[in-house]
């Protein structure tokens, strides 16, 4: 097995909490190369959905945007916006929702909205998008995100989609019926929800991992389940289909360096 | 009936300072040369309208033309920040700028009950969220039926919608396809459209029977600019220049080096020239 860096393992890790059965409402980024690299390796038939209204797309390359002209052409229809988010999201047609964020605390609750306060930010992030009613509508959440003390934090300033809320069955009194986020994809490890509490827990360990290295990078005293196992490493084929698409995507970027 | 006309002749008629300004297109078919027409004749106070804001109302916003803007993600798509809004926002440069924050899902409903003439929209919405402590436009509405409790947010009747479509005849029946976004919906929920097109035909030859047409006399103007949605894209036309969506991050991060830009390819610039731009796409 060659060499691979802690993203590709994050990357290849959360590509395989997917199946081949999941229809599956994709975030942009980290998500989309999750959800391409499932469809290309282990669940061929996996349906993506992109927020844009493209229905079971297929990209050659990564989108830069939700709706790149590549999500359209591969899909085998597209929707108007509206339809997308009424009959199919809040319709509970979707199995899986896959997220990512820019900070999430230990009940996976997401902010994607502001640094500070909302009135006065340090810093405006681009907002909620999709993902409030994405969190809420779908059968179950995945979430990828880089394991960090700025990303993973003890408290959010602002709730952009709720996860588990305040823990426990926060979600049920709420009146919701879907699981919320139930796997928590990180570069260094995987967590998972406490059956009972809802906070995320240590579930298993990337290869070359230390317990320290993820106590070091993570904003809360983060815990770990009773039984951590080691995540496998990446195969050939997850390894060689995860590089192949990201150069093509690369190389599909820059091609027109023209501005306007 | 659509009038057809030039860009210049379209916005002046249309677009009057101070208005609420819908720019719709998701991702795909984005105005750009219309909005520039608006940066170009000094248009100020307007509310804008978009879902996803994008480099477009990065520009408007930058330029000082919005007092205000109704969206749901305010981002560069898979590059980062947009800059000018977030200088407003954060410094209130070049002035401040009023935002109502929703969610897609909100936003979607909103202008679909615009084009159905409905006060409001309801949905399934919102559940958990902290929008709803900071946007007193996020309300509740009890369905008589049930009892369940759901989010309720104002209908989206702009002033003014301006879309960036395929083609039109030349009665001014327009055509749409690939990702449709809300384009449909913000128009039909307007008190007035216009509609640029990247060619105007003689027959609009829909390929469908269920095509996704906006018949002239549900538009009030209609204007041929070919490449008229560069950067973005317009299926079977040019694709998305996401080089560009990549270099706008640094020409926006800096004030002077937006002004100069703003300056070069919109104040110096014209319609004319999005063709040449979208050739190069190509």
């Amino acid at each position: 097995m060659s060499d691979f860096t802690p993203t590709e393992m994050m990357t290849i890790a959360a590509s395989r909490a997917l199946t081949n059965d999941d229809v599956c409402f994709v975030g942009i980024g980290a998500p989309s190369a999750a959800c391409n690299v499932a469809r290309l390796t282990h669940a061929p038939d996996i349906t993506l959905i992109y927020e844009s209204g493209t229905v079971g797309t297929r990209p050659d390359v990564l989108p830069l945007s939700i709706g790149d002209g590549e999500l359209c052409d591969t899909a085998l229809f597209t929707v108007s916006v509206p339809e997308m988010f009424r009959y199919w999201l809040q319709g509970g047609r979707i199995t899986t929702g896959f997220l990512g964020g820019a900070q999430i605390d230990r009940f996976a609750n997401l902010n994607t909205t502001v640094v500070g306060p909302y009135e006065h930010p340090k810093v405006r992030l681009p907002g909620g998008g999709g993902a409030p009613e994405i969190a809420s509508n779908c059968g179950q959440i995945f979430i990828t995100m880089a394991l960090s003390k700025r990303g993973f934090v003890d408290k959010l300033n602002f709730i952009t989609s709720m996860g588990h809320g305040e823990g426990g069955n926060h979600r049920e009194r709420l009146g919701m019926k879907t699981r919320g986020p139930t796997r928590v994809i990180t570069d260094l490890c995987i967590l998972e929800p406490d059956p009972i509490t809802k906070e995320l827990t240590v579930v298993s360990i990337h290869q070359g991992v230390t317990r320290e290295q993820i106590v070091e990078n993570c904003g809360w005293p983060i815990k770990f389940a009773q039984t951590v196992i080691g995540t496998p490493v990446p195969t050939d084929t997850e390894l060689h289909t995860l590089r192949d698409i990201n150069a093509r995507t690369k190389k599909a970027h820059q091609g027109n360096k023209e501005a306007a | 009936m659509a009038r057809l006309t030039s860009l210049a002749e379209a916005i002046s008629e249309n677009v009057n300072d101070g208005d609420t300004v819908a720019m719709e297109g998701f991702t795909h078919l984005i105005p750009y040369a219309a909005g520039h027409e608006v940066i170009r004749q000094g248009k100020k106070d307007l509310f804008l309208i978009r879902m996803t804001p994008d480099i477009l109302y990065d520009q408007l916003i930058g330029a000082g033309a919005a007092r205000g803007m109704k969206f749901s993600w305010g981002g560069n798509p898979g590059v980062g920040s947009l800059h000018r809004f977030r200088d407003a926002v954060e410094n209130q440069w070049p002035r401040p700028l009023e935002i109502e924050e929703h969610s897609h899902a909100a936003m979607a409903n909103a202008y679909e009950a615009g084009a159905a003439n409905l006060p409001f929209a309801m949905l399934r919405g919102y559940i958990g969220a902290d929008l709803t402590k900071v946007n007193p436009n996020i309300r509740q509405v009890t369905c008589p039926f049930t009892g369940e409790v759901l989010a309720a947010v104002p209908a989206i009747r702009p002033d003014v919608t301006i879309i960036h479509a395929l083609r039109a005849d030349r009665k001014g029946n327009v055509l749409i396809e690939g990702i449709l976004g809300v384009q449909k919906e913000a128009v039909l929920g307007a008190r007035r459209s216009i509609v640029t097109v990247e060619e105007i035909v003689d027959e609009l030859n829909p390929p469908s029977p269920n095509s996704v047409v906006l018949p002239s006399w549900a538009v009030t103007a209609v204007v041929e600019v070919p490449g008229g949605a560069f950067p973005s894209y317009a299926q079977g036309y040019y694709p998305r220049s996401n080089a560009f969506y990549i270099a706008w991050d640094e020409i926006a991060r800096d004030r002077d080096t937006f002004k100069a830009w703003i300056e070069e390819n919109i104040m110096k610039a014209g319609p004319e020239d999005f063709a040449r731009h979208a050739k190069k796409a190509a």
